[in-house]
């Protein structure tokens, strides 16, 4: 099939961008859309230009390193898939397909499509860990845990920190993912002493590097491609109220 | 780049010292552990550490080396930390637990990895992995990684190829994310207590010796492709592997050999290059588009089994309309012991057998069935999609086919290379003050990795080898103060790597770097791939150093120097592969048996299995480099087996 893209081209974060118009051909359905983009690319440098440059890495789904605005979605059309995971099945011949950057103000673009996620990490370090140094770890069978309760740990720390949630939000919040590891942690017996704190420093954290607060509208868990749950922001917002509540003294009072 | 004629390797012997501690094999670590040599609180303090990598072994290494007190710096050249490599793995991690009854212990692990590497790998590195296999999963619990469990609350196991008992831990089909985010939170909380510095999206472009000894690297910041310098008292490699050699590979698209090939460069013997591990259950080609392959886990070999139509005339039918009486389950038929969990180079080879017999399936013709038909009539939809769902998800995006109502399509593919730098028992490598963890290295899984075993030595080495080891040198660098970075030995390393830099964007030729690497990759697939012999190796020497020559004068690099750019990144990685795969075709062309992944085709049983040389073999390959005009020098580690005999390999 013969496509129609129109690529956010620009130079680097202190220049501004445009949308650029080009035709790619030969694009076969059994390709994956970063494929169909290592196409296009192949055509501009023989053409002497310069390829688009985009985030990518594992090209099965589990990275994060990809990201993509496609036609007005994250991670584009298809549910719970990431963009490396879409296939050009999913579009037909003369479709005209949009692709950008995220756009928020925590991500700034680096380059074309490329953007700096590193506020992600910033908030991990935050508290977005349980303090076990390596040696000090108790055999593994010592602390029983619940299956219906370290499976919804599990579903929280499939998150993989690729930032549809944030792309997508009006607000360009991140509570999707900050509940994520907020859950996946405190969930397990594990993550029980540090809770408060690491809530307090990690909702700290995400207000200091510009993400906005949650709409409420749920269009996060829409296009998660790991198909996270809002449900986790709900009880990041009981804890945070909590942790307000109680100052860490007390906590350690108990 | 000169074209090297001479074949025949100078071969060396006892350059190499293993420093494999004395005493008994059971003992050996134990006690080495309590006498190594220490370095005191405030002293490590005084000392700074390179790491190279954030994979399960960098990341691992790094956060526990910081929280020992020493200073660490990490570089990686993705965007986090958390999108190394390591990231991708599926199926699991292996812990000599034995919490199944099973029967499995220590030994038993240790005696499975050896005999699974057939019998090329060392004896004592791979006794201490099993040791500290255990540790392992207590400190991953512990740090929050939310491993699979029964009912009783208690951690579940699977079972992998080449073992029968279940040792293997997971976390659904995401063992490798969530091991690795495991070790990602460790280093984000030593990155905000200051104890760890981290460079992302930086790549390390060489390593800076000073008196012989690793002082320092010059690393690239890919945002602004500005050369930087940074010093350390020791280097750690732990950079992965370079199964991208091979262009399709199931390794991300960044996976390289840049970072271990400038430490060969620069003295650092490289173990057993030819040792290419590939796996036998991966989506097959759909086309000249392919820019990668995907894995399906190995544990789907627990429920799914593998076949091939009886009658060549079955081969393009609906595989479901096949009778059972018409399927040739071949593993099982040909390995009645291990079934369908043979190890993966037996399963591998095993395919490539079928498909060469004709018997190959789909349009391609090139691939074979795994079936889960009989799995989901015993266990019901429900508990197959709860064991392999986001595998069935996968295969499906990809191929448009429902592994639920028709079997998967599958074939082998380049997945892990166990060659890599040759280290000692310490983890060092010939250069004093350099060392190499994880797949980086050549150490542990001889010609052939069982499954579920690099996720473990990768941990092993970063969580419990090298915060012990490094002692034996670093104890002696406490009176070292820190070096200038204006030391003219950065100055010059700097020079040569900008002007390599220079170099390759000033070619302005006419190929992109993407098709020499197709190029490339296919030179090795044919010749240093699944099957080899000493005409196509021979032959695909002079063709990679025609390919080289013509890629030092006719790629074409877009962009500008100093910006991000990734085409600049693929082409300085496309050139170490173009003189990587040289060398492995020299070591693949050296090895006169066969031996786990490593199959010449002059050297088989009646049968058509490996047929290993003993006498003649039983050792490790380390290759020296001598300049880019010369032939590498080889140096053989003799490898002793004193606690297991050698036997032919057997799973039938
Ligand atoms: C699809 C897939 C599934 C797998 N499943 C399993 C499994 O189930 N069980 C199992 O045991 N094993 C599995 N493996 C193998 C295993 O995942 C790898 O061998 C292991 O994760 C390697 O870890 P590592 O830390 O050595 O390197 P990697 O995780 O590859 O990390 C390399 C690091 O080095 C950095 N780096 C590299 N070069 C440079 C440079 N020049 N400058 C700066 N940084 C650099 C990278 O940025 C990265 O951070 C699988 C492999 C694949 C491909
Ligand atoms: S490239 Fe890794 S998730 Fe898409």
């Amino acid at each position: 099939m013969k496509l129609n893209l129109k690529v956010w081209r620009q130079k680097n974060g202190s220049t501004a961008g445009k949308m650029v118009d080009y035709v790619v051909d030969h694009v076969d359905a059994d390709m994956s859309f970063l494929e169909m983009l290592d196409v296009l690319n192949q055509q501009l440098i023989d053409k002497g230009d310069e390829p688009v440059a985009f985030d990518h890495d594992c090209r099965e789904g589990i990275c994060g390193m990809c990201s993509l605005y496609i036609d007005g979605q994250p991670h584009g059309p298809w549910q719970r898939t990431t963009t490396c995971q879409l296939h050009m099945r999913a579009f037909k011949d003369g479709d005209t397909v949009t692709i950008e950057p995220w756009r928020a103000q925590a991500f700034p673009v680096i380059k074309d499509l490329v953007v700096d996620r590193s506020a992600f990490d910033r908030i991990i370090q935050a508290g977005g860990y349980i303090s076990a140094n390596t040696g000090n770890a108790v055999d593994g069978n010592s602390i029983p845990i619940e299956k219906t309760v370290s499976d919804e740990a599990m579903d929280a720390a499939a998150c993989i920190g690729c930032g549809a949630c944030v792309a997508v939000c009006k607000n360009a919040s991140a509570m999707l993912f900050v509940s994520a590891k907020v859950s996946h942690l405190s969930l397990l017996p594990q993550g029980r002493p540090e809770h408060q704190k690491r809530v307090a420093s990690m909702m700290t954290q995400m207000d200091k590097e510009g993400f906005g607060g949650c709409t409420n509208t749920t269009s996060c868990e829409a296009v998660c491609p790991k198909g996270i749950s809002v449900t986790h922001i709900a009880r990041l917002n009981r804890a945070y109220i909590a942790a307000s509540l109680s100052s860490p003294k007390q906590e350690e009072a108990k | 780049m000169a074209t090297i004629t001479e074949v025949a390797p100078n071969q060396k012997t006892g350059v190499l010292d293993s420093k494999v501690p004395p005493g008994v094999l059971e003992s050996k670590w134990t006690k080495y552990r309590s006498s190594v040599a220490l370095v005191a609180p405030n002293n490590k303090r005084k000392l700074d550490i390179i790491v190279i990598g954030t994979g399960l072994a960098g990341a691992s290494a790094a956060a526990t080396l910081a929280e020992l007190g020493y200073n660490v710096k990490t570089f990686c050249f993705q965007d986090s930390p958390r999108r190394a490599h390591s990231i991708a793995a599926q199926g699991g991690i292996n812990a000599a637990k034995n919490y199944q009854n099973d029967g499995d212990s220590v030994y038993r692990l240790f005696y499975d990895t050896v005999k699974g590497g057939d019998y090329r790998s060392r004896e004592a590195n791979v006794h201490r992995l099993a040791e500290v296999s255990a540790n392992i999963i207590d400190q991953c619990v512990a740090q929050g990684v939310p491993f699979a469990r029964d009912y009783g609350g208690l951690l579940a196991n699977r079972s992998f190829g080449g073992v029968q008992v279940s040792r293997t831990f997971y976390a659904r089909g995401q063992t490798g994310q969530q091991l690795l985010l495991g070790a990602y939170s460790a280093l984000s909380r030593q990155i905000a207590k200051g104890s760890v510095q981290m460079y992302n999206r930086h790549e390390m472009l060489d390593i800076v010796k000073i008196d012989g000894k690793a002082r320092g690297i010059i690393a690239r910041n890919l945002i602004t492709g500005k050369l930087e310098r940074h010093f350390g008292h020791a280097v750690l490699l732990a950079s992965g592997g370079y199964g991208n050699v091979f262009f399709l590979s199931t390794n991300a698209m960044g996976s390289n050999v840049t970072a271990a090939w400038k430490a060969y460069k620069q003295g650092a013997f490289f173990g057993n290059p030819c040792y290419t591990q590939i796996h036998p259950t991966c989506i097959p080609v759909s086309g000249d588009h392919q820019s990668k392959l995907t894995l399906m886990s190995e544990s789907l070999r627990n429920d799914g089994r593998v076949w091939v139509p009886k009658n060549e005339a079955d081969c393009q039918k609906d595989p479901t309309k096949i009778p059972d009486s018409d399927r040739d389950y071949y593993l099982e038929r040909i390995y009645p012991a291990f079934g369908n969990l043979v190890p993966r180079d037996v399963a591998s080879r095993a395919a490539k057998r079928m498909v060469d017999e004709g018997k190959g399936v789909g349009k391609t013709r090139v691939a074979v069935y795994l079936d889960f038909k009989d799995a989901i009539n015993r266990l019901g939809k429900q508990v197959i999609s709860e064991r392999y769902g986001n595998l069935f998800e996968m295969y499906e995006r990809i191929t448009d086919e429902n592994p639920y109502e028709r079997p998967m399509r599958i074939y082998p593919a380049v997945h892990y290379t166990m060659g890599g730098l040759w280290v000692d028992y310490n983890l060092g490598t010939t250069v004093p003050g350099l060392y190499a963890l994880g797949e980086a290295n050549f150490s542990d899984h001889g010609a052939n990795r069982l499954g579920a075993s690099a996720l473990m030595q990768g941990l092993a080495d970063g969580y419990f080898v090298i915060p012990y080891t490094i002692g034996a040198y670093l104890s002696t660098q406490i009176s070292v103060p820190p070096i200038s970075t204006d030391h003219e030995a950065f100055a010059k390393a700097e020079k040569k790597v900008q002007d390599r830099l220079n170099k390759l964007m000033s070619i302005k030729g006419t190929h992109s770097v993407d098709s020499f690497h197709k190029r490339l990759g296919k030179i090795m697939w044919e010749n240093c791939g699944m099957a080899r012999n000493a005409p196509g190796l021979e032959k695909a020497i002079d063709e990679i150093q025609a390919l080289r020559e013509e890629f030092w004068r006719d790629v074409r690099i877009p962009g500008e120097l100093n910006e991000f750019n990734p085409e600049l990144e693929k082409a300085g990685r496309v050139a170490d592969f173009l003189e990587l795969g040289e060398l492995m075709c020299r070591d693949a062309l050296d090895r006169n048996e066969s031996c786990g992944g490593h199959f010449r085709e002059e050297f088989k049983t009646p049968e058509g299995e490996a047929l290993r040389i003993d006498p003649d073999y039983t050792y490790v390959a380390a290759w020296e480099y001598t300049g880019d005009e010369n032939v590498p020098n080889l140096h053989k580690e003799h490898l002793e087996f004193n606690d297991i005999e050698l036997k032919t390999r057997s799973y039938k």
